[in-house]
């Protein structure tokens, strides 16, 4: 289906699948229920899991086909947020202008910083990456204050233009992105007994715009191009001898790469209008690395996994204060509560960092093949059991 | 326009509404009868404390939410009753908010505006929280606050000193009771020209940012009017760790003040610098070298250690005043946590009040209710003296305190001591020098 | 000329950080060959090995002091050091304001032991591991780090200064005949300068003039030689990271006055080094020493009011234009050598 082959496309209905349900997954604790905390189906974090899904997804692209490691990600997330932002505050709220525009836009940066970075390799490569996206950053934040709003980011005013579809709405304040009349905010809520789900309409959008992306790049993974690329992260060198110049494939990856990552600032700037600079900072870029490292380099799957773990440790974990944790363990007598919180608290709410430096450590040190390896395994314990134990064990395909 | 934005989730955990959800299996619940967003329906309401927790300000962030669980603490009727004894207003009496009682959720800021917005998000959106507050800098306030404009919840801002905040960024559901640059510069001017005189040079170093350019031009103007020279403004990255080189050439300039537009990390840095260089020993056209911190925290002076000695700077509050609010406040936060609150805790436990008396008086947790019952709202009792909320830009205008470093300090926590405490009337500005539109409030839904 | 000559002092001072830190990554990845993104991490627990010993020489009793009282109206307790008590007021205040420099000696252990532990408790697993794997989970041992010396110590900077014989500043424009005042120099940042080059002369005549030395260097270049010749060479890397460790650790010991140390000055740095080392060339000393000093200077030079003024944000952006330009003039950076994580 689709031109895939069977395997493939059971993992995209699978992904469609899961997205889809995305609102009943993930809120599998009824409300009011000590476990509700942690719950993440509402809009904000799901449309968050998506997104930098989407994000985590083109950097797979570059890093996990070509080995080549961009430091500097991030930069191409701004830009795709800032033209965003400057598209809904000149032309329209509608979020296709914006998506278009911010495509193209990260796509000619990415062309730009890619011609240059890419006549270095290995670690030379990466460090004129992040020099670019610091260099972006810095300028952002300060000297560039009036094109990208700086500290404070940018924002829609009362009094932008907006062209086509007038300056104020109804109720005298700004209007909100939209497609067609659908706010990007809109939800409906399902009551079941005592579970409620919401079911958002950007997140729906978002998630369509993922599951195209991943579609994409399941093509590009079993294309030609996609070949080429492995063979350039295998041995590149040898390529070279052969008489082939494989600066223009790697080019293409990167500007590929890059443009995901705009489609991913201006879905982020289409769900919450605003684009600040710190989408850019260093860590921003090195959030990405993490997430594909962690979900599973070179994967199809992986980076979108690796994303949602980080995303939900950020927003969820985070959230956990100590009166929380002193009504889970209430239960408990005085001294035992009182042991356990103290025991449990270093790693929740602002220790969320403690606990997240500990999973990247446990994850690479067991897991060298991130979470996906860890789902095979998984797999693979359930299949040796129903099958023989002497059943040859399944290889990870590493190039996958 | 459909519904949206909504979500109270807090409501159901009283379970009748639990029960209400069961009678009514599989019915989508898609425009609610709710008039405003996250409309508290159950016996109790949900507010939401978006303070860093990670990151520089994570110390800053920590005080706030010591203060907000006082605050919460007194507002359901325990404790000593703190500021609310002493508040010009009476409606408060210690049994919640609109008899409701208060429950808080928590987020982490880590002082960037993409995460306060997500903490801030996932409160209302899953938490049900229906005013937001708390935060460490202005980039995170304005960020914030336009969120909540568009959630149609209120926002009370935390710690934010940067003009844009109630100026060119203002929004019609944002309310600020922290003071701001132009405020710092009007109160410090006068001190400055005091005890340094009115024929000064000045050479200021400033954070290139937004807060930065708004504090430079509040400080020169003042102190230009004083009769002080400019002699040399130079930006810094934010990121900058190390000053030597942008502290160095100063003396060179010819200029007598160094005037450091920095706040938390970068001012305990350029300071600390500025102070190794010697240049307090200095002696530049005859008169004494003085550096000037326009922005005081107390935190931040105990970052610095002995290099504030002597320095002068402003201050929003300090624990040392002695109007009754004040030694109330700092009695049940002290007797609670054993030490005095920072200024950052002080705004953050008056904001909580002030929104839960606003309610109160407004009979109703509608943001534009009460957004109309703090319009113009005239207390006192919270510190500061008289203050009044205004509506044109919902700035509060209290009195605001200049400060110095204290020369023989008794703990880690006196570490500032009161120069003046400038009455109101001289920091009070024109609504509309900043531009910005406030809006019309939007209760969501 | 004067703003010139004292914009090359402040070059000089702020290259030997980045020098110091940038020499450690360096001996770790040329001999090693391992990305290790704990090593701001490291600079870090140096800088917080003075904060803890000074906490320790601080270790008080209460005494109260009826006559004051503190914030809450109570009678004020005053802190008396346990070394007042051991070593009388006079010397006791004398050592505790001497905490920093002492602090080298305490920090020279606890670094070469935080440095073994973490070679041989985590990083010898990864020296066959791609790149990518060593970045995460360095990166994630950092995040460790930090946080738990957030855990223990506070997010807010503290203050650690230099002794008092050591404040104050040097008139260097007096003895080259300027006017006095125009090129001051603090004594401390001269302190730290001087201490910079030692700890990299040490550094280089360790590995130029040791067997032990010319066993690691030999290593570097062709580690399964050097270990077929029947030299144990892991041993020598350990010993190496070890090294490595302590000498990011005593750079960030004496740091401390220059910047009250947080917990997260490590992270301040790690960008900025890892362009350091990659601008000297990935695997050369001399190549990461040079660097180091090299974008210290022209730092120090776009600060300057003039540069700023003739191109806005020069000073933001500096290190990273410079890093550009001579990476693509010099593929390898200043002093790399040929096939060193260019793959």
């Amino acid at each position: 289906m689709f031109g895939l082959d069977k395997k493939d496309t059971m993992l995209l209905l699978l992904v469609a699948a899961l997205t889809a349900l995305a609102p009943f997954l993930l809120n599998p604790f009824p409300e009011g229920s000590a476990m509700a905390q942690f719950n993440a189906g509402y809009p904000d974090l799901m449309q968050r899991f998506v997104i930098f899904g989407i994000f985590a997804i083109g950097f797979n692209i570059l890093f996990g086909l070509t080995g080549y490691l961009s430091f500097g990600h991030a930069a191409f997330l701004g830009v795709g947020s800032y033209a965003a932002v400057w598209m809904f505050k000149l032309l329209s709220m509608n979020v296709l202008p914006a998506i278009v525009l911010a495509v193209v836009m990260s796509g000619i940066f990415a062309l730009l910083i890619g011609y240059v970075s890419l006549r270095r390799s290995g670690i030379y490569f990466s460090i004129l990456t992040l020099a670019f996206a610091q260099m972006m950053f810095a300028l952002a934040y300060s000297v560039l204050t009036p094109i990208t709003g700086g500290e404070t980011g940018l924002q829609l005013a009362l009094d932008d233009p907006r062209i086509l579809d007038g300056a104020v709405a109804a109720n005298g304040n700004i209007p909100v992105p939209g497609l067609f009349g659908m706010e990007m905010r809109d939800s409906v809520q399902l009551e079941l007994g005592a579970w409620v789900f919401t079911f958002n309409f950007g997140y729906y959008f978002s998630a369509l715009v993922m599951l195209i992306s991943f579609y994409i790049a399941i093509r590009i993974f079993r294309s030609p191009f996609g070949m080429m690329l492995r063979a350039i992260k295998a041995n590149q060198q040898r390529l070279n001898y052969t008489g082939l110049n494989t600066r223009p494939y790697t080019l293409a990856a990167f500007v590929i790469s890059g443009m995901y990552a705009g489609l991913a600032g201006a879905l982020m700037a289409s769900m919450d209008p605003l684009a600040g600079a710190e989408r850019m900072f260093w860590t921003a870029s090195g959030e990405v690395v993490l997430m594909t490292i962690l979900g599973g380099v070179g994967t199809l799957i992986g980076p979108i996994l690796g994303a949602g773990a980080i995303k939900y440790m950020e927003n969820i974990i985070s959230k956990i204060n100590s009166d929380i944790l002193h009504s889970w363990f209430a239960f408990l007598p005085d001294g035992l509560e009182d042991l356990l919180v103290t025991l449990v608290y270093p790693f929740i709410g602002k220790g969320w960092h403690l606990t997240l430096g500990i999973i990247f450590m446990l994850v690479v040190i067991f897991l060298p093949g991130g979470l996906v390896e860890g789902g095979q395994r998984i797999a693979r314990l359930f299949k040796s059991k129903k099958t023989d134990r002497s059943a040859p064990k399944p290889q990870i395909e590493p190039g996958e | 326009m459909s519904k949206t934005n909504l979500t109270r989730r807090g409501l159901l955990r009283s379970g009748a509404v639990a029960g209400a959800g069961v009678a009514l299996p599989t019915i989508f619940t898609g425009s609610s009868v709710a008039a405003f967003t996250n409309e508290p329906t159950g016996s109790t309401v949900t507010l939401g404390f978006n303070v860093p927790q990670t990151g520089p300000y994570a110390d800053e962030g920590a005080d706030e939410l010591r203060a907000y669980e006082l605050a919460v603490e007194h507002l359901n009727g325990g404790g000593d009753g703190g500021m609310m004894n002493t508040f010009s207003s009476k409606a408060l009496n210690g049994s919640g908010i609109l008899g409701k009682k208060v429950q808080y959720v928590t987020g982490d800021t880590q002082t960037k505006s993409d995460a306060a917005r997500a903490s801030a998000k996932s409160m209302i959106e899953k938490d049900g929280a229906v005013m937001i507050t708390g935060g460490s800098s202005s980039g995170v306030a304005v960020a914030v606050q336009a969120l909540c404009q568009e959630a149609g919840v209120i926002f009370m801002a935390g710690l934010t000193h940067s003009n844009d905040t109630t100026g060119k960024d203002k929004r019609a559901n944002g309310f600020r009771h922290f003071f701001n640059s132009y405020m710092s510069g009007a109160a410090l001017a006068p001190i400055l020209a005091k005890n340094y005189g009115t024929d000064r040079k000045a050479y200021h170093l400033t954070a290139d940012y937004n807060w930065g350019y708004t504090t430079e031009e509040a400080i020169r103007n003042s102190t230009e009017a004083m009769g002080w020279e400019t002699v040399a403004a130079v930006k810094t990255p934010l990121t900058q760790t190390d000053f030597s080189s942008y502290i160095a050439p100063v003396l060179q300039s010819g200029a007598d003040v160094l005037v450091l537009n920095h706040y938390g990390g970068n001012m305990v840095n350029s300071l600390t610098n500025a102070v190794q260089f010697g240049l307090r020993e200095k002696v530049v056209n005859g008169k004494n070298f003085e550096i000037v911190v326009p922005l005081y925290s107390r935190l931040m002076a105990k970052g610095a250690g002995a290099n504030v000695k002597g320095i002068y700077g402003s201050t929003n509050w300090h624990w040392s005043l002695q109007d009754e609010g004040t030694k109330a406040f700092v009695k049940s936060f002290g007797t609670k946590y054993g030490f005095p609150p920072s200024q950052a805790a002080h705004t953050c436990y008056a904001q909580a009040l002030l929104y839960a008396d606003a309610v109160q008086r407004a009979g109703s947790f509608n943001p534009c209710a009460v957004a109309e019952a703090l319009e113009g709202f005239e207390f006192d009792g919270m510190g500061n003296g008289k203050t009044l909320y205004r509506a044109e830009d919902h700035q509060c205008f209290k009195d605001v305190l200049v400060v110095r470093g204290k020369e023989n300090p008794t703990s880690e926590f006196d570490l500032l001591e009161i120069v003046e405490i400038t009455p109101v009337e001289q920091v009070t500005y024109d609504a509309s020098i900043f531009g910005g539109q406030l809006g019309t409030c939007n209760p969501g839904a | 000329m004067d703003a010139i000559i004292l914009q090359i002092l402040n070059g000089l001072d702020k290259g030997s950080a980045y020098a110091l830190i940038a020499l450690g990554l360096t001996l770790i990845f040329g001999t090693l060959g391992v990305v290790n993104f704990a090593h701001g991490a490291l600079f870090m627990i140096g800088a917080f090995c003075a904060v803890t010993l000074s906490r320790i020489l601080t270790l008080s009793h209460v005494v109260v002091d009826s006559t004051k009282t503190d914030f809450l109206g109570r009678p004020l307790e005053v802190q008396v050091p346990y070394v007042y008590d051991i070593f009388g007021e006079a010397t006791g205040a004398a050592i505790i304001d001497w905490a920093v420099p002492l602090s080298i000696l305490f920090a020279i252990p606890v670094m070469l032991m935080v440095g073994v532990a973490m070679e041989r408790g985590l990083i010898k697993y990864f020296y066959k591991r791609p790149h990518a794997d060593q970045i995460l989970v360095t990166f994630g041992l950092a995040i460790v780090l930090q946080e738990i010396i957030k855990y223990f110590y506070g997010a807010n900077p503290i203050p650690t200064p230099a002794p008092s014989a050591f404040t104050g500043s040097f008139d260097f424009g007096a003895i080259l005949g300027f006017d006095p005042n125009t090129i001051i120099y603090p004594y401390w940042r001269l302190v730290y300068f001087a201490f910079a080059a030692v700890i990299i002369g040490a550094v280089f005549a360790f590995l130029q003039f040791t067997t032990f030395g010319m066993v690691v260097r030999a290593g570097m270049a062709d580690r399964e030689t050097v270990g077929l010749l029947g030299i144990n060479i892991d041993r020598r890397f350990t010993i190496m990271f070890g090294l490595a460790a302590a000498v990011a650790g005593l750079a960030g010991v004496m740091y401390t006055p220059i910047n009250s140390p947080n917990y997260h000055m490590g992270m301040d740095f790690l960008v900025l080094s890892f362009v350091v080392v990659v601008v000297g060339g990935m695997g050369s000393l001399p190549g990461a020493v040079l660097a180091g000093f090299l974008l210290g200077i022209l730092e120090s030079f776009a600060s300057m009011r003039e540069v700023i003024d003739l191109i806005p944000g020069i000073n933001q952006v500096i290190i990273y234009l410079v890093a550009i330009v001579i990476l693509l003039t010099r593929p390898r950076g200043l002093l790399g050598r040929k096939g060193v994580m260019e793959d």
